[in-house]
């Protein structure tokens, strides 16, 4: 309760200044068991007028990981920014874990040098201490560097906060056209730029393996077509716009071929395009419906959704020449859209039943599923490039929100926009 | 651009037209309306074989039962007459089914007639699916969906040159409530002339 009033205020005070919609982000479920922390607010160099609160950048991207309960800063027994200022015996006494204090200094106009330091407040010790330079345009990058070490060091595992998400927006103006866009932003929803805007369905977006590019599924000629989108240069290439549909992206994890669903020779197949010569290897060939695949980590298969058995479950299919594929889902008449974590051990898919479409997970050696959400509306779930969230695409009281449950199932948050709604997102593994 | 852009209004209005045209020709209200009442999930198969007619005794009382609501005509123009059968253009299915009701065979029929004897007319034939389940997998339903309408109109003599399928899948919903009746709105092909 306490962290999510605390975020709130905090989210509110941030985010109200930036004109494009911004997502709003809610702790829904689950603080308990989660390491308690204490990100103080950094001390600021008066002259560098910096505004933005990197502290509570921090606090923020912990919590949402679902393994920080940070202190809010309201109940903060004391305020150190160096060193020799902290004692350790208070925040024990407070049941504080670890504690992280920053200092920003001015450089330059604009230009600042950024430190923390990360303390084991029972081992009363730093254990943790870094120094970056930043600016006015890259301070929140320094922030979320700063939560990625931070969990890094205290989990073992890389943080996933200073990357960047994609997701499609449609607006429902009463006479007019639905407006669909597509966006990229931060991992906590800030500072989100347009890609691009149509009166006509965009779909399925998916960030190339770097990070710097953004492939996705554009109606906007009146036809169904895939392109990359480059984020830098914002310029783009149509890689597909055969006769059928192009759907369901999926870059290889070298970025150099891309699986996608065609229909060109009649009914909708996976085929393997190799994308600096656009040459295509049909995968399958059946008169049900192959879709929306997503590469094992290590190239040689790829796992899909096909309706072969009469409903919809997941197959994978190794990628040398004359193998079959292998049903891998039987529970339920409805398995579809997995998506492969990092290490290759766990998908994540969209499972149906009793007219309700939750977010599931299988352990790939074991073949256990586990049920992470609710429903009713569930779909499009993406892992966090360190495995450790799954961001996926929601309902919530009539309105399409983005959500995110830890693989464990205990944490949950979501991402909404105040006005419109926000589907299909998509977790870059880094920021290019 | 067309008729995609159907407020849900303008979709419940097609609706009740194809209930009224359906409950003349079998005499009774079960025809094509899109699905069964209540919950529908995998066992939509049930709700479509209760979309089966027994009744039509062949062409000569289809055409004759119809009359009494729609003309059947093929002019150029009758594509435009809110009373001719070819003001029906949206065909409906059942949850995860691409199957067509012997009903909308019937419709869809009257449409591939046209087609062969007006051969400068040309259709989009968009696919559309509900928001249940997965997006793409939706698409890939929506054109199966697409697909069983175009080959029914190939039979009647249509050229494949005539017809563009595109398939939405459930990104241009016809209705946007989260339950049955948007839903039952939403599983259709919609036969655009341009």
């Amino acid at each position: 309760m306490e962290i999510k009033r605390w975020l709130l205020i905090a989210i509110v005070a941030v985010f109200s200044h930036t004109a494009n919609a911004v997502l709003k982000i809610d702790i829904t479920e689950g603080i308990e068991g989660a390491t308690p922390i204490a990100v103080v607010p950094f001390k600021v160099d008066v002259r560098t007028g910096l505004k933005t609160d990197i502290a509570a950048i921090v606090s923020s991207d912990l919590a949402r990981s679902g393994m920080f309960s940070p202190v809010a800063e309201t109940d903060m027994i004391a305020r150190p920014t160096s060193p020799v200022e902290v004692d350790y015996k208070t925040w024990r006494i407070a049941g504080v874990d670890h504690l992280v204090i920053g200092e920003v200094k001015s450089t330059g106009k604009d230009q600042y040098k950024v430190e923390f330091r990360l303390f084991n407040v029972y081992r009363g010790e730093q254990v943790l201490g870094y120094s970056f330079n930043s600016s006015r345009t890259h301070i929140r990058t320094t922030a979320h560097q700063i939560s990625d070490l931070i969990f890094e060091k205290l989990t073992g595992l890389p943080g996933a906060f200073n990357s960047r998400i994609a997701y499609i927006t449609s607006q429902r103006t009463k006479g007019k056209p639905i407006e669909y866009k597509l966006q990229v932003a931060d991992t906590d929803g800030y500072n989100p730029q347009t890609l691009l805007t149509s009166k006509e369905p965009i779909m399925s977006p998916v960030w190339s393996p770097d990070g710097s590019k953004v492939a996705y599924v554009s109606f906007e000629s009146g036809l169904s077509a895939i392109f990359s989108h480059d984020i830098r240069t914002g310029s783009r290439e149509k890689i597909a716009s055969f006769k059928g549909i192009n759907s369901s992206p999926a870059w290889s994890p070298d970025g150099k071929k891309m699986a996608m669903t065609l229909s060109k020779d009649g009914n909708p197949d996976i085929y393997i395009m190799t994308l600096d010569n656009k040459k295509l290897r049909r995968m399958t060939s059946h008169w049900a419906i192959d879709t929306e695949a997503a590469w094992m980590p290590d190239s040689q298969s790829i796992v899909f959704t096909s309706s072969r058995s009469g409903k919809p479950q997941i197959y994978s299919l190794s990628l040398n020449s004359g193998a079959r594929p292998k049903r891998l889902t039987f529970d339920g008449k409805y398995n579809a859209n997995a998506s492969v974590s990092a290490d290759g051990k766990v998908i994540t898919f969209v499972h149906g039943g009793n007219n309700s479409y939750r977010i599931a997970t299988m352990d790939l050696e074991n073949r256990s599923m586990q049920i992470l959400t609710q429903g009713p509306l569930d779909e499009s779930p993406d892992f966090a490039p360190n495995g450790t969230m799954i961001m996926f695409a929601s309902v919530d009281k009539g309105k399409a929100v983005l959500a995110a449950v830890s693989t464990d199932g205990r944490h949950k948050h979501r991402l909404a926009l105040s006005d419109g709604e926000v589907r299909e997102p998509s977790w870059a593994a880094k920021r290019y | 651009m067309m008729s995609f852009d159907l407020n849900q209004m303008g979709a419940a209005r097609k609706l009740l037209v194809v209930i009224a045209f359906t409950a003349l020709i079998t005499g009774c209200a079960k025809g094509t309306k899109p699905d069964a009442e209540g919950a529908v999930d995998e066992g939509a198969a049930g709700a479509e074989s209760g979309a089966t007619v027994g009744t039509i005794g062949g062409d000569a009382s289809f055409a004759g039962t119809a009359l009494e609501g729609k003309v059947i005509s093929y002019e150029k123009e009758a594509i435009n007459d809110p009373n001719n059968v070819l003001s029906i253009k949206t065909i409906y299915f059942g949850f995860d089914s691409s199957e067509i009701s012997e009903t909308d065979v019937e419709v869809i029929k009257h449409h591939g007639k046209y087609l062969s004897l007006n051969s400068d007319a040309s259709m989009r034939l968009e696919g559309h699916t509900d928001e249940r389940g997965a997006r793409e997998y939706n698409v890939a339903l929506a054109d199966r969906r697409a697909q069983a309408v175009k080959k029914l109109l190939l039979y009647q003599g249509a050229s494949a040159s005539q017809i563009t399928i595109i398939s939405y899948g459930e990104e241009k919903p016809a209705a946007f409530g989260h339950d049955e009746e948007s839903w039952s709105l939403n599983r259709r092909a919609e036969l655009v002339y341009e």
